[in-house]
């Protein structure tokens, strides 16, 4: 399978602005922040939640509860992955119970994963609210799941794949849309 | 680096990549049992056998709960109550077990081997958890884990191991796991308990406490296996706790950060004394903690991956 570059989505400008945007909305929907807290998923949601924590503590001068899940011991195709994934620590270092948590991933497609971190977020309590910013949502949904807050929605293919790249991961800031080609 | 084995028989096979990826597992493994609920649903549907023909505590309460808070069912048949009283063999008690549909048998023996003889018989994982005096993998881990926890690094440690080397299954799964990540491993204890040919793995040798003590970042102090004095290895217990018993007298010698180990049970006094085990370098109680991070990875590296095989509906028995 080769894959072919379409297409870029998103430079770091635009995804300052819309990460920027994200947190702003995310304000004004949790209108206290002492009960918020942010979790992303790793590996880029990670990076992302981090960004959007601190523009959220920048804007309103207080602390904002942050986190990370790694998702990987509660997904539902162990069995038919390729390989054995790497597990990655899981750091919820403060009490989820009566907190609105937003989850933060790159791209949203299946809903699977997001269906793994809810199972895993009730683990350590009993949050108030769930609810999910994303990057970008490409469609594609296998399960009754919705984001809150969207950077973009691009309508996809399934032969198609939307690769985000964040700085601290991947060195640059950048949403590209993929092809798949099968040789 | 992917995890390819079927069974964990000793750290004698595994590479320094294999060992490597086991304790990075295990780190992202250790939080799950500081959560409200401990537990991941990650292996719901496997089954692991726990087959202890030797007593064991720790070993198995550690395994025990690893399997559980990954989700999997577990059975535990216990020495006294198998029917190998009834003189079943070895090999025909599990294939009886295999025949349940299992996914993993843990087997403590008192034979050297008999985990790897069960491991090309059977299709479920073989999982070594100790046999006769050959090895203990997942105590190796645990204690190379811990050791690489507190010192952020095991290339270049000075590790020394003191006690009854000759019987110890600890102390080999330490040399093995040890050697190839990079340490600098010494053995000590009475001549009459270091084997013969031990230099082979690449360890210094001494009979003096007093040298295996000076300048090692870690002790990693044995058990006296009284059980196996029947052969009077040496003259008394009180002169084995004289000569090589750690207490707080002999470690004065010793670095400030030094690390005490030991793998359980203590006999308090004999081996080590009571304010050295309780005492602020004392990681023992750590190593216990850990024991359970290490043999969660172990079972997610076997058997996360793992398809029971499907029968076709033809094949499946029927009335």
């Amino acid at each position: 399978m080769i894959l072919k570059e379409k297409a870029k989505i998103m430079n770091k400008e635009a995804m300052d602005k819309t990460l920027t945007r994200i947190a702003c909305e995310i304000i004004e929907h949790n209108k206290n922040v002492n009960d918020l807290a942010i979790v992303g998923i790793r590996n880029r949601g990670e990076h992302l939640a981090r960004r959007i924590v601190a523009i959220i503590e920048k804007k309103q001068k207080e602390k904002i509860a942050f986190g990370v899940l790694d998702i990987t011991l509660y997904r539902d195709d162990l069995t038919a992955l390729a390989q054995q994934p790497i597990v990655h620590e899981t750091c919820i270092d403060f009490d989820v119970t009566a907190k609105h948590i937003v989850l933060v991933d790159d791209v949203l497609y299946t809903g699977r994963t997001i269906r793994c971190a809810l199972d895993e977020i009730i683990d350590f309590g009993r949050p108030k609210s769930i609810q999910l910013a994303v990057l970008i949502d490409r469609g594609h949904r296998e399960l009754p799941i919705r984001p809150d807050y969207i950077g973009k929605n691009i309508p996809t293919s399934d032969k198609e794949m939307v690769d985000a790249r964040v700085e601290e991961f991947d060195t640059k800031d950048e949403v590209i849309l993929v092809e798949k080609i099968n040789d | 680096m992917k995890w390819q084995r079927k069974d964990l028989l000793g750290l004698e096979d595994l590479s320094a990549d294999e060992i490597n990826l086991i304790l990075n597992t295990a780190s992202s493994f250790k939080e799950i049992s500081e959560r409200p609920i401990r537990k991941v649903p990650t292996l719901r549907g496997k089954t692991v056998v726990m087959l202890f023909v030797e007593p064991s505590t720790r070993t198995q309460t550690s395994f025990e709960l690893a399997a559980k808070r990954l989700s999997a069912d577990t059975v535990s048949i216990a020495a006294s109550t198998n029917s190998m009283q009834k003189g079943e063999t070895l090999k025909d008690t599990a294939k009886n077990i295999e025949a349940m549909k299992i996914d993993a048998l843990i087997i403590r023996h008192s034979s050297a081997g008999a985990p790897r003889m069960l491991a090309k018989v059977l299709t479920p994982c073989v999982i070594n958890a100790g046999d006769g005096s050959h090895e203990h993998p997942t105590q190796g881990l645990l204690d190379i884990f811990t050791i690489k926890e507190k010192k952020g690094r095991i290339k270049g440690l000075n590790v020394s191991i003191i006690g009854d080397i000759m019987h110890s299954r600890v102390a080999r799964s330490n040399i093995w796991g040890l050697i190839k990540l990079g340490a600098n491993v010494t053995v000590c204890g009475p001549s009459t308990l270091i084997p013969p040919g031990i230099e082979k793995m690449k360890v210094k040798v001494t009979t003096s406490v007093k040298e295996a003590i000076t300048n090692t970042d870690v002790l990693n102090i044995l058990r006296i296996q009284l059980e196996r004095q029947k052969g009077k290895f040496f003259p008394s217990i009180r002169e084995y706790m004289i000569k090589f018993g750690i207490d707080s007298e002999i470690l004065k010698g010793a670095k400030k950060d030094i690390l005490i180990m030991h793998p359980g049970p203590i006999n308090r006094g004999i081996e080590l004394a009571p304010e050295i085990a309780d005492g602020p370098y004392s990681v023992i109680l750590n190593q216990v903690t850990n024991g359970v991070a290490v043999r969660m990875a172990v079972l997610f590296l076997l058997l996360g991956k793992r398809k029971a095989p499907f029968l076709e509906p033809s094949k499946k028995g029927r009335f």
